[in-house]
């Protein structure tokens, strides 16, 4: 039997069993539902509903409802895009490059952080899709045949590279999400009572029946799809940045940006995750699996990342003077002392000043302001956004065309909205779905539950 | 027709001991199903290393070679373009371009070319039906099977020897 010092925090508390860990996950999709949950799910679904209604309303009208205008032809709709796909790239991280480490603590938090990353990637894909204009032929990116020569599409453009790697990374992650799920599906469809839910239940998990060569396969699936989700997380965000770095754009036109990019996406994706968790741990009574030291651990992701993020920061900052290009240093001092000087000040406090409290053990471990903090986090992240996207472009080479953007009620619109249908899909998973790897936990009771570490210590 | 045993164990361990135990006296163990992987009991039942990294590999290559030689017909052979003055009238020259979806398309072959593999060889698969011999297997109960047809000793000696381990529970069943 595998031992682990007695040194480390035990992952999961109380005096659990086997049967403790199946009755504390599937016994709240059982019941019936909390009316806090009821509450929740109505506002985020009429937000939700909003949000449909206003991407309609730009589909038949066509993108001139944006606050778009000459200088600034991209602004919120490829801000939420960056934010969202940022969010979406914790869950992978979380599960694919945790468990090629060996982290236990993932096994509270992986299966939720990964929905968390489907539904964030959706969201994002909403975003380029509308902003097409015309999206009934958003197959166009496609390399199809066509009656157009054929015209290929550019293999050349990151904005195609793009296409492939967030269709890559979607699909990726939801294959590896559902090998998971299927034999916690299996637990529930062999408790459940209702005969329709046991059909439901039963139809998911694909007939799952636990033989010892399954799990062999199960096992070795999710250690070599963890092997190349891996790279393809660095890859996702990396061009996703290079949507930028590659244009001659001064404030974008910067090969520190894939890095960069991505650790800010680490970074956003476990503040939305510490969110997330929070709440969810205390709705569902789920505080002994997922508890401070699983906090902490996240926390410490947080400082590694953010204090990535804080020097890309600085070295742009350095290099726009250092450079001696004069667009490019007037992009970065339009950035902090500019009309936009307020969103650089927002970002810079809530990106690299805000972490580092967590410096303090006690800030780390302390829950509330954990969720104070992840929420800070995930507000500077979309301004980030929003600086490197609006400053670089409000002010071009010709000063005559200068000018600011402002965004319209379509454009608040559609970010609120996806946020509310990302919190309904969200709260639809934590109702129905298993929402912690049960199958995966139960292989790490007997080395890190409290109950056995107090008894090997006792020997 | 023969006899099937299921035996019932309540841990892991408790169930690796007895499969070891038995192993020993030449029984030959059908199949286990538990709740979840039981680390070391391959080798006690000869389950064999599963191929499937192999496989995802393969399809991986598959996605690399297809991306390419798309990228190559689409951008160089059927309608090379001047794209800002870069080169595009061969695959070398260009192929810095190529990477992202070069790599991109092999990871995507190959994670769904294993992830179906993995379904079809389980036969798990929509709707399919479960075939774990007991509801408890799924949560926390872990179930032996032994075809008393093929081993060396009598049912009678089989029952003995099964019998002798930890077990919290037996069923024999005939097999059709």
């Amino acid at each position: 039997m595998q031992r682990e010092a007695a040194i480390r925090e035990p992952l999961i508390l109380g005096n659990k069993t086997y049967k403790d860990i199946t009755d504390d996950v599937v016994g709240p999709i059982e019941g019936p539902a909390p009316m806090g949950w009821k509450i929740m799910i109505t506002i985020a679904a009429l937000i939700a509903v909003y949000g449909v209604g206003s991407i309609l309303y730009l589909l038949g009208t066509g993108i001139g409802v944006w606050g778009l205008n000459k200088t600034v032809g991209w602004s919120w709709d490829i801000t939420n895009f960056v934010w969202w796909v940022g969010i979406g790239h914790a869950g992978t991280l979380i599960s694919a490059v945790l468990l090629l480490f060996r982290q236990k603590w993932r096994m509270a938090i992986n299966r939720s952080a990964e929905a968390m990353t489907i539904f964030a990637v959706i969201m994002a894909a909403i975003f380029p899709g509308i902003h097409m204009g015309r999206i009934w032929v958003s197959y166009w990116v496609l390399p199809l045949p066509n009656q157009f020569g054929s015209l290929w599409v550019n293999f050349n453009s990151p904005l195609l590279w793009d296409v492939f790697a967030i269709s890559t990374y979607f699909s990726v992650s939801l294959v590896f999400w559902y090998i998971g799920l299927i034999p916690d599906f299996a637990t529930i469809r062999d408790r459940m009572k209702k005969p329709l839910a046991k059909k439901i239940y039963g139809f998911l998990s694909f007939g799952w029946s636990g033989r010892a060569k399954h799990w062999t396969r199960f096992e070795e699936v999710s250690l070599v799809l963890a092997g190349i989700a891996t790279p393809l997380v660095f890859s996702v965000h990396s061009i996703v940045s290079m949507d930028f770095a590659t244009s001659v754009i001064p404030g974008w036109h910067t090969t520190i940006f894939p890095p960069y990019f991505v650790s800010g996406a680490v970074f956003s994706g476990f503040a939305m995750v510490q969110t997330l968790l929070l709440i969810m741990r205390k709705g569902m009574k789920l505080e002994n699996y997922i508890h401070v030291k699983h906090v902490e651990y996240m926390n410490i992701v947080i400082i590694v990342t953010g204090s990535i993020v804080g020097v890309a920061y600085l070295t742009e900052l350095f290099i726009s003077w250092y450079s001696g290009v004069e667009y490019e240093s007037y992009a970065f001092i339009n950035r902090f002392s500019g009309p936009y000087s307020w969103s650089y000040w927002i970002m810079m406090t809530c990106n690299v000043i805000s972490p580092q409290l967590f410096w303090f053990k006690k800030i780390r471990r302390s829950l509330i302001a954990t969720f104070i903090l992840s929420i800070v986090v995930n507000i500077g992240m979309w301004f980030e956004r929003y600086v490197i996207i609006v400053t670089s472009i409000h002010r071009d080479y010709n000063p005559s065309s200068w000018g600011e953007f402002h965004p319209t009620s379509v454009d608040v619109g559609i970010f609120i909205g996806t946020l509310g249908i990302f919190f309904t899909l969200f709260l639809g998973f934590a109702r129905f779905f298993p929402v912690l790897a049960l199958n995966e936990l139960k292989t790490i009771l007997k080395s890190s539950g409290e109950n056995y570490k107090k008894s090997h210590e006792s020997h | 027709m023969g006899k099937v045993f299921h035996v019932m164990y309540d841990d892991d361990d408790t169930l690796k001991q007895a499969a070891t135990q038995l192993v020993s006296k030449g029984i030959h163990i059908r199949e286990v199903y538990s709740p979840f992987p039981i680390h070391g009991i391959d080798p006690i039942i000869g389950v064999k290393r599963t191929r499937l990294a192999i496989a995802a590999f393969m399809y991986a290559t598959t996605g690399t070679t297809l991306a390419l030689l798309g990228m190559w017909y689409f951008m160089i052979h059927d309608w090379p373009m001047n794209i800002g003055g870069k080169p595009s009238f061969s695959l070398i020259e260009n192929l810095p371009a190529f990477i992202p979806v070069t790599f991109e398309f092999s990871v995507l072959c190959g994670a769904h070319g294993m992830a179906l593999t993995y379904l079809l060889r389980n036969g798990t698969l929509p709707g399919m039906p479960a075939t774990n011999p007991d509801p408890r297997t799924t949560d926390n109960m872990f179930v032996m099977e032994i075809a008393a047809d093929g081993q060396a000793m009598s049912v009678d000696e089989l029952e003995a020897a099964v019998k002798a381990t930890a077990l919290v529970e037996l069923s024999v069943k005939e097999s059709h």
